[in-house]
C-alpha cells in the first residue's frame, strides 16, 4: 500500500505506468509458464504434433525432399510475415504486399533483361522502389489519417496494375543460372535452402526490433491505444510509417526471391499471396485488433500451414480441400481465442478483489523490466 | 486462485489447439487408407497436372488420362491449382516428386517457370510428359502436340471447300492483326487454296480482335461487302462463335458457309440449328488419352524421348516420337451434328 502511494506521488506519469499493472497480470507467475502457456506455444505444441502425425502417417512426406520444397515454397510468406506482423500489431493492415512483390519482381526482370544492370543492383533499385511504394502506404495512413485497409486495397490494384502495365502479358525469363541456383541451393548437404539464412538474419532483427526494443513497445502500445501511446510519448505516426515503409522493402525483397526461384518475372507473380500472408500471421496468435503477438507464433503459424499442405498434398488431396481445412483451422484458432478470453473472464472474476500485498509484486516488476 | 484459472485456460487452449489438429488427422487419415489401397493394385502410377481444375477442357483431356490408364492397369491421379499460375503449380509438381510417382503428365502454366521443379522430379526418377502447351524442350521427356500448324490450315481449307463446293468466294475472320499463330495458319491456307483450289478466291481478311462484338460487326461488314461471298473461315473460338451468332439470325444463314476453330459448348447451337455444319478443333479426350500411354511407354522403358521411338497408344494405335521429343497426335478433329453432343468442353 505504501510503495503504491510514494510512486504515485513519486513520478507523475505514474498513472500511466500502473495501468500496464493490470495488462501484464502473467508477470506475477514464474518464467516458464509465460512462455509455455501461451497462444504461440499452442500453435508450435499443434505444428509438433502435425509434423510428427505426418512423419508417422503420411506416405514420404519423411523423404529427404520434402523440408527443402516446404522451405522453398514458404518463404515469401515467411518473409512478408515479418513486418506484416509488426503492421498488425499497431491495429493496421497492409494488402498491399502481394502486389508489391509483382512489381518487385517486373523490375528485377526488366531492369536486367532491358537495362542490362546486374541481379544485384536490380535487386537493390527493386528494394528502393518497394520502400517507397510502402513509404506510399505509410503516408497516407499516418499522416493523412486514412484507414490501411482502404489505402492498401487501393495500392494492391495500384502496385498490380503498374506492374502488368510494365510487363504486359509477357515474361522475362533469361535470368543467369548461378542467380536461380542460387535460389534454389541447399546450406551444404542439408535438406533446407540457403535462402533461411536471410530470412534467419531478418527474423531476429524483427525480433529485436519487436520484443527488445522501445520502438517494439510502441507497436503494441499504439495497437492497444494509440492515444495513450501518443500520450505517453510514442511516436504513433513515424512508428507506422517506417513499418509500412519496412513492410514495402521486405516484400519487395521476397519479389528478388520469387523471380530468380521460378526463373520468371511476370506481372501476376505471387497474386492473392497477402491473403496467405495474413492468415499465417492470425493463426500465429496475432490479434487482428491490435496489440498482441509474438514472432515466434508467427514463424510457426506459417510453418504450421506449409507443413498442412504440403502433407494433404501428398495425401493427394486438392487444392481446395487444403484450402478449406487451412480456412476451417484459421477460423477455429480466431474462435478459440476470443472463446477463452472469455472464459477466463468468467473464472478470474476474483482478480479484481486480490489483496494489496499481492498487487505490489504487479507493480515493481512491470515498472522494473 | 489466479494461478489455477490461468492453468485452466491454458490447458483448454492446449486441448482445443490439439483437437483441431487431430481432427484435420482424422480426416486426413480415412483418405490415406483409401489411396494406399488404390496404390497396391496399379504397377505404373500416372499423376495428370492440368493448368487448373475445374476447366472443361482439362477435365475432357484428363477423363481420356484416366480411361487409359483404366486400360493398361495403372494408379491415375489428377491433382491441380485453383488458378493457372506457374507458382501454384510447381507445389504439385514437388509433390509428385515427392511420392515418387511414375509418370507426371501435365500442362505447363509457364514454358519456364516450371522447368526447375520439372527437372527436379526427373531427377526423383519421375517421367515427364506435357501435353496441351509444353515447356521448354530440354525440361521434360515428351511433348505430346494437339496439331500442327499444316494439319489445322488443311482440314479449315478442306471443310470449306467441301462446303461450297471447290468454287466461288470466300474470306477470313481472324483474330488480331499481329497474332503469330493466326497469321501462320493464314499464310498456309492462303498456299494451299493457290495450290489445291484454284477456283476458290479468297477475298478478305478480316480482324475481329479475339473481341465478341468486333467479330460480330466484321462478320456483318464481310457479307454486305461481297454480296458473292459463299463461306467464311473463322480460325479462332471467339470469331466462329461471333460469326455464327451474326449469320444465324441473318437472311444470310444456309447460303454463307461457315467454319473454322470452335469448341463444341459454344458452338452447339449453331450446329442444331443449321448454320455451321462442321468446325475443327482437336479431341482433348484422345490428347490426355494419348498421353497418358506415352507416360507408360516411358516409364516402361519402350521408349526413352529420342526421335523416331515408336509406341503403341490402345485404341489410338501406334505413335512415333518427331524431332524435340515431340509426338503429335493426329489431324484436328472435325465436329459436326452426329457427334457434337459427346463432347462438353
Amino acid at each position: 500500500m505504501s510503495t503504491t502511494l510514494t510512486s504515485a506521488s513519486g513520478a507523475p506519469g505514474a498513472p500511466g505506468a500502473a495501468a500496464p499493472a493490470r495488462s501484464y497480470p502473467a508477470y506475477s507467475q514464474p518464467l516458464w509458464r509465460r512462455w509455455l502457456l501461451t497462444r504461440e506455444f499452442a500453435v508450435i505444441a499443434l505444428l509438433v504434433i502435425v509434423l510428427a502425425w505426418s512423419n508417422l502417417n503420411v506416405p514420404s512426406f519423411d523423404g529427404p525432399l520434402t523440408m527443402y520444397f516446404l522451405f522453398l515454397d514458404i518463404t515469401p510468406i515467411l518473409l512478408i510475415a515479418l513486418p506484416m506482423t509488426l503492421v498488425i500489431i499497431t491495429g493496421e493492415i497492409d494488402l498491399s504486399v502481394a502486389s508489391v512483390v509483382g512489381l518487385s519482381s517486373v523490375l528485377v526482370g526488366q531492369l536486367h533483361h532491358d537495362a542490362g544492370l546486374s541481379i544485384p543492383v536490380a535487386g537493390l533499385v527493386a528494394i528502393l522502389v518497394g520502400a517507397v511504394c510502402g513509404a506510399f502506404n505509410g503516408f497516407l495512413v499516418s499522416y493523412v489519417g486514412l484507414p490501411s485497409l482502404a489505402v492498401t486495397i487501393g495500392t494492391l490494384a495500384l502496385y498490380r496494375g503498374i506492374a502488368v502495365g510494365l510487363l504486359g502479358t509477357t515474361a522475362v525469363t533469361d535470368f543467369p543460372e548461378h542467380w536461380t541456383q542460387l535460389a534454389q541451393q541447399r546450406i551444404g548437404g542439408s535438406s533446407y535452402p540457403v535462402v533461411l539464412i536471410p530470412f534467419a538474419v531478418l527474423a531476429i532483427a524483427f525480433v529485436l526490433l519487436l520484443h527488445f526494443s522501445p520502438f517494439g513497445r510502441g507497436v503494441f502500445e499504439i495497437g492497444l491505444n494509440d492515444e495513450a501511446a501518443h500520450f505517453s510519448g510514442v511516436n504513433v505516426e513515424l512508428t507506422k510509417f517506417w513499418l509500412f515503409m519496412l513492410s514495402g522493402a521486405v516484400s519487395a525483397f521476397a519479389g528478388i526471391y520469387y523471380t530468380l526461384r521460378y526463373g520468371s518475372a511476370r506481372g501476376d507473380n505471387a497474386t492473392g499471396m497477402e491473403l496467405q500472408v495474413i492468415a499465417a500471421v492470425l493463426l500465429g496468435g496475432v490479434s487482428i485488433f491490435g496489440g498482441r503477438g509474438a514472432l515466434h507464433g508467427v514463424i510457426a503459424g506459417v510453418v504450421l500451414i506449409g507443413v498442412i499442405s504440403s502433407a494433404m498434398r501428398l495425401e493427394g488431396q486438392t487444392v481446395n480441400v487444403i484450402n478449406i481445412v487451412i480456412g476451417a483451422l484459421l477460423v477455429l484458432s480466431v474462435i478459440s481465442t476470443s472463446l477463452l478470453s472469455w472464459a477466463s473472464g468468467l473464472t478470474s472474476r476474483g482478480r479484481g478483489r486480490r489483496p494489496p500485498w499481492r498487487r505490489q509484486p504487479d507493480v515493481t516488476s512491470t515498472t522494473t523490466t | 486462485m489466479k494461478l489455477r484459472n490461468r492453468r485452466i485456460t491454458a490447458i483448454a487452449a492446449v486441448t482445443l489447439a490439439a483437437s483441431l489438429g487431430l481432427t484435420a488427422c482424422g480426416n486426413n487419415d480415412s483418405s490415406s487408407g483409401s489411396s494406399g489401397s488404390d496404390g497396391s493394385g496399379g504397377d505404373v502410377s500416372v499423376t495428370f497436372l492440368p493448368k487448373n481444375l475445374g476447366n472443361p477442357y482439362f477435365d475432357t483431356s484428363d477423363a481420356g488420362g484416366k480411361k487409359a490408364v483404366a486400360e493398361f492397369g495403372g494408379k491415375f491421379d489428377e491433382v491441380g491449382p485453383d488458378s493457372a499460375t506457374p507458382d501454384a503449380q510447381v507445389p504439385f509438381i514437388n509433390t509428385a516428386a515427392q511420392q515418387g510417382v511414375n509418370a507426371l503428365v501435365l500442362s505447363a502454366d509457364d514454358p519456364k517457370a516450371i522447368c526447375d521443379a520439372v527437372k527436379t522430379a526427373r531427377d526423383a526418377g519421375t517421367k515427364v510428359v506435357t501435353f496441351d502447351s509444353d515447356t521448354s524442350p530440354e525440361c521434360r521427356d515428351l511433348f505430346i502436340n494437339q496439331a500442327t500448324a499444316e494439319g489445322i490450315a488443311k482440314v479449315e481449307v478442306d471443310m470449306v471447300a467441301k462446303e461450297i463446293g471447290d468454287a466461288g468466294q470466300i474470306a477470313i475472320l481472324s483474330a488480331a492483326a499481329n497474332a503469330t499463330n493466326q497469321n501462320a495458319w493464314i499464310d498456309l491456307m492462303k498456299k494451299d487454296l493457290a495450290a489445291d483450289h484454284p477456283k476458290i478466291q479468297l477475298v478478305d481478311v478480316a480482324y475481329g480482335n479475339d473481341d465478341d462484338q468486333t467479330s460480330f460487326d466484321k462478320t456483318a461488314a464481310l457479307v454486305q461487302a461481297h454480296p458473292d461471298l459463299k463461306g467464311i473461315i473463322s480460325p479462332t473460338t471467339v470469331g466462329i462463335a461471333a460469326a455464327a451468332r451474326y449469320l444465324s439470325t441473318s437472311q444470310y444463314k444456309g447460303k454463307v458457309a461457315l467454319t473454322g476453330l470452335g469448341t463444341p459448348n459454344q458452338m452447339r447451337e449453331y450446329v442444331k440449328d443449321g448454320t455451321v455444319n462442321e468446325f475443327a478443333l482437336w479431341n482433348p479426350e484422345d490428347l490426355g488419352y494419348l498421353a497418358a500411354y506415352a507416360a507408360k511407354a516411358l516409364v516402361d522403358g519402350t521408349i526413352t524421348g529420342k526421335e523416331g521411338d515408336k509406341f503403341d497408344a490402345g485404341k489410338l494405335g501406334s505413335y512415333s516420337v518427331g524431332a524435340d521429343g515431340t509426338v503429335l497426335l493426329g489431324d484436328p478433329f472435325v465436329f459436326d451434328k452426329s457427334n457434337i453432343d459427346k463432347f462438353n468442353f
